[in-house]
């Protein structure tokens, strides 16, 4: 395996199909191993796992769901330095992912080597297209607020775009920019309430600021602004109107993974970085699919060394666009989410626990 | 004020302790440093000694004496 302290330096978007994969095989592999010698829940899935495909493709992939159910982690209670939740679009109960120093460091600074790629090295201002709120009760601390905090890193001075009432901030806003005139800017959000709160915020009022040095980067999921019709052209379309933004990332990733998320380029496609991959798999079957045919999305990331989440089987589906040969000239795949599995029934896994 | 002074008190200031408790001071282990108190400390940091710390620095950062190494990277000494 990779020293942890060694992996953040590798090259983000350089290395073509077979190099990755060669990268992947080893370190998923051994990753697998690494994970079956320290928790047993996981080394019991394994042992039963039916080695289906090739390389790091054959190894288990545990439902996201899983972390909902079982407490799966790879290291002993004292090490342990925070635990991640979220709840999902479903609700019920939450999924837990348990994380060590060094995990959450390697998170971090993954995260901020691919979102070094498009903001540059430098800090910038930053604008948060959220509301304060959303940080200051550190007991209802959410994923939102932890989003928020983690993105906080690439900043060096930030406001919030929304009072705590959820109203535009317009005196604060004026004056950020007027401070950091002629500066590129770094706003971050999450696309629903970038959509509800801050594009309408600006229609309302009519407040049209000029964030045409803007970077935008937004994440979350599109499920909401799906059930209202709003197209993709659409919310950029919106925010080039309202306050002049044009360089507009969505970005794909999820609590059970955090810091190697997939973003999309200036041509629309999201992208692996070099430590993780999507493949598709066939509902049916869970065989691999092919490129252009949809399915469910499986996310790999070298990461995890905590918990054992670091092959996972969500409940979205998507497809294979292309690998190594994008337009913007990012190597590795892309690819494009098409939404959430209507009524997710991924088992697999957990049924082969249930088994022991 | 000397470097030493400064450093301790905008540890106490941003993470809101004591600052004879700064000194034993580890992120992740006081609910007053956590990922919000961090932030705050960090700019706090940069305010006191006037620099711009990297983003792989802000995330080493963790603990008291962690910062005095790191903060000699940009030239203040502690």
């Amino acid at each position: 395996m990779y020293d942890v302290n060694d992996l953040p330096s590798l090259p983000v978007y350089e290395w073509d199909r077979a190099k990755k994969r060669a990268f992947l095989d080893a370190e998923l592999s051994a990753l697998t191993d690494w994970h079956a010698a320290r928790c047993p829940e996981y080394a019991r899935m394994r042992d039963a796992w039916p080695a289906r495909g090739e390389g790091f493709e054959a190894l288990p992939f545990l439902p996201v769901r899983l972390f909902k159910e079982l407490t799966l982690k790879s290291v002993p209670d004292e090490a342990l330095h925070r635990t991640m939740t979220s709840s999902g679009t479903t609700g019920q109960q939450v999924s837990r992912i348990y994380l060590d120093r060094e995990t959450s460091a390697l998170q971090s600074k993954v995260l901020s080597r691919i979102i070094g790629e498009f903001l540059g090295k430098q800090r910038l201002p930053m604008i948060i297209l959220d509301t304060s709120a959303v940080i200051k009760n550190r007991a209802m601390f959410s994923a939102r607020g932890a989003g928020i905090l983690g993105f906080s890193m690439f900043a060096r001075d930030k406001v919030f775009a929304l009072d705590e009432n959820m109203a535009l901030d317009r005196e604060g806003l004026e004056a950020f920019l007027e401070k950091h005139g002629g500066e590129d800017i770094f706003l971050f959000g999450f696309t629903f309430m970038i959509w509800q709160h801050f594009v309408a915020r600006l229609r309302e009022t009519g407040y049209h600021p000029d964030l045409s040095r803007g970077v935008l980067v937004h994440g979350g999921g599109w499920k909401k602004l799906a059930d209202q019709q709003i197209s993709t052209e659409r919310f950029k379309r919106e925010l080039r109107e309202t306050c002049g933004l044009t360089r507009v990332h969505n970005y794909y990733g999820m609590v059970e993974q955090t810091g190697t998320i997939y973003m999309e380029c200036e041509h629309g496609h999201l992208h692996a970085p070099v430590w993780s991959d999507v493949t598709i798999r066939r509902p049916g079957d869970f065989s691999v699919a092919d490129v252009g045919e949809t399915g469910l999305i499986q996310v790999s990331s070298v990461l995890p060394r905590s918990y054992p989440g670091h092959v996972l089987l969500t409940e979205d589906e998507g497809r294979i666009l292309g690998e190594d040969d994008c337009p913007c000239g990012r190597k590795g795949k892309y690819f494009e989410i098409l939404g959430r599995v209507k009524r997710a029934e991924v088992r697999g896994c957990s049924d082969t626990y249930e088994q022991k | 004020m000397t470097n030493l002074e400064k450093y301790v008190k905008a540890f106490s200031e941003a993470l809101e302790v004591p600052e004879s408790d700064v000194p034993a001071l580890k992120y992740g282990e006081s609910d007053q440093w956590d990922s919000v108190g961090h932030m705050t400390l960090i700019a706090a940091l940069e305010d006191a000694f006037d620099i711009m710390v990297d983003m792989d620095d802000i995330i080493d950062l963790s603990s008291f004496e962690k910062g005095k190494e790191i903060l000699r990277k940009y030239d203040v000494e502690i």
